[in-house]
């Protein structure tokens, strides 16, 4: 099961650069919420955040709260907080020196798990729900880089997975790839809420209107607006959420 | 078929790639002329000895009987000491100052540890026959008695100078290029694979396991062989003091030589043709040595760098 997430008065710099000003936003549980705005806005500070990989770039500064399932994540060692929050980045990473199956199982052999008939079905299971073990089940022990830009994008979303974390940050997870790549990925998005809360940043604000049930649109480090998705895209209360919308900007 | 288009390159392009070629064959040609060289002037001593030379652990140039085992055993000995010693605490300083430290103070000691590769051999040599040996002499080699002695490498009289000085000291001045290469092999990890670690509930330790060390290894191991190269020539330094004497005794207090020491030593002392050409028979090991080491440190290099089927590392 998903989670629920509360943030209270976030703030959060980069240097003297303050990337984030007192946000507040609910996040509810199996949903899938889309963070839009322009570049610079401060909506991939904001998702790294939630699992406090801010704070591990020199510089950096976090102030508030954020609230997990009733627990301030800053009162939580961030290595346990970040097998509860996986996290999916802009270009896929897989780890070069492993093959497929060890990149999918690497953060729960972390986690001490050294069962191999264990290890096997959560590979797989990982992978079943990344809908990519059609594709490899055949070679798993060939390198995550023998795949494609995509199939690598699902190596990383079945190897964060496979932590069961009960939240799912993407900081733009499809900007890297093609349109057929983007689909399988977006399909996935919409199944994994099912059973998970997840954050999505995007630059493409169909791919928000496709897939989120929720959408906040950030600018210049505020929350300018929240709501549910249909009604920031037809009817949204602030001006300028109505010219990003419309591309009168950004 | 497609047409062949030949770039028609101007005269100052065609002089330039004339120029650079001869530089790029005179190098070679020189390492086959010095192959060539040592091997002829060592003729005398090779047809004398023929493969005895490297068993025999006799060197007395006053009955002409020359064998070269010591040598080859105090430079093998001494380098690999050295790195045993040097390699670990190199890895251990690129991973502080590359994921530990803090900027400024990563300048500032990265800046003094790669001074050390700086500082001459024979400064080295002076500092380890003032200061290492008799330190040796009166703690380390008593304690090492003491506590291992039952291990026959830390058994006998402890004199200072000898193997395990040799060793500690080539160590020293191995040490800045396997800590500097290493930090750079590692700084040039992206940030991205850190990331993808921390983000799946890594600790640092963890995160440097996972992500930075496979990634980095094929440079790390450059480095390290690097390390190997220079430690197996060095002279200076080692010469002063190994104790320079041809015997092969198990102990590491005990005194010995090296191929590199032996050389520097007793050239001006050949008196005699044979003399001179066992030397040089010795140098010439020695370069056989170095190119089958990197010989496998290639094929090490290119094993490790290979990752799993179907991608490479890097």
């Amino acid at each position: 099961m998903g989670h629920t997430l509360s943030v209270r008065q976030l703030e959060a710099w980069y240097g003297s650069n303050q990337t984030l000003k007192g946000i507040n936003m609910e996040i509810a549980s199996n949903h899938v919420t889309a963070i839009i705005g322009p570049s610079g806005c401060g909506k991939s500070t904001f998702v790294r955040c939630i699992n406090r990989m801010h704070e591990t770039l020199p510089g950096s500064k976090v102030k508030g709260e954020i609230i997990l399932d009733g627990e301030s994540i800053y009162e939580q060692d961030p290595v346990v907080l970040r097998k509860m929050v996986g996290m999916v980045f802009q270009k896929p990473n897989p780890f070069p020196s492993m093959s497929i199956y060890e990149n999918v199982v690497a953060g729960v052999r972390l986690n001490g798990m050294r069962n191999k008939k264990t290890l096997q079905d959560i590979a797989e299971k990982s992978l079943r729900m990344a809908a990519l073990w059609d594709e490899v089940k055949d070679r798993l022990n060939y390198s995550g880089m023998s795949l494609s830009g995509g199939q690598q994008q699902r190596l990383c979303i079945a190897r964060a997975l496979a932590v069961e974390p009960s939240v799912l940050l993407m900081d733009e997870p499809a900007s890297a790839l093609d349109p057929i790549a983007t689909m399988h990925i977006e399909g996935l998005v919409r199944q994994l809420k099912e059973d998970y809360t997840i954050l999505i940043v995007t630059h493409n604000m169909q791919q928000a209107a496709r897939i989120a049930d929720s959408t906040a649109f950030f600018l210049n480090g505020e929350l300018v607006e929240h709501g549910p998705t249909s009604e920031i895209f037809t009817n949204p209360n602030d001006k300028r959420t109505e010219d990003y919308i419309t591309g009168r900007f950004g | 078929m497609s047409k062949q288009y030949k770039l028609t390159a101007s005269l100052g392009d065609q002089i330039l790639r004339l120029l650079t070629l001869s530089m790029a064959i005179g190098v070679l040609v020189l390492m086959v002329w010095m192959g060539w060289q040592m091997f002829d002037t060592a003729r005398p001593s090779i047809q004398r000895f023929g493969l005895g030379f490297i068993t025999s652990r006799v060197w007395d140039p006053v009955k002409e009987q020359f064998g070269a085992l010591p040598f080859i055993y105090g430079t093998l000995v001494t380098s690999f000491l050295a790195l045993l010693l040097a390699a670990p605490i190199g890895l251990g300083v690129a991973i502080f100052l590359n994921e530990m430290a803090e900027s400024r103070f990563r300048a500032v000691v990265g800046f003094l540890v790669e001074m050390l590769a700086a500082i001459p051999s024979v400064v080295y040599g002076l500092w380890g026959i003032f200061v290492l040996a008799p330190w040796l002499k009166t703690t380390v080699e008593p304690g090492l008695a003491k506590w291992l002695g039952f291990i026959p490498l830390f058994q006998g009289t402890p004199v200072g100078f000898g193997m395990l000085a040799g060793g500690l000291i080539l160590a020293v001045m191995i040490l800045p290029t396997i800590a500097a290469i290493s930090r750079e092999v590692m700084a040039a990890v992206p940030n991205m694979q850190r990331e993808a670690a921390l983000a799946l509930g890594a600790t640092k330790w963890e995160m440097i396991r996972v992500a930075v060390l496979p990634y980095a290894k094929s440079g790390i191991m450059g480095g390290i062989m690097l390390g190997l190269g220079r430690a197996l020539g060095e002279t200076m330094a080692v010469t002063m003091v190994i104790g320079n004497r041809p015997d092969i005794l198990a102990s590491l207090f005990a005194p010995a030589y090296s191929m590199a020491a032996v050389i520097a030593n007793e050239f001006t002392e050949a008196t005699y043709d044979l003399y001179l050409s066992a030397l040089v028979e010795i140098g010439l090991i020695l370069f056989g040595i170095t190119l089958v080491l990197n010989f496998f440190a290639r094929l090490l290099v290119w094993s490790v760098g290979r990752g799993p089927k179907g991608g490479s590392i890097v």
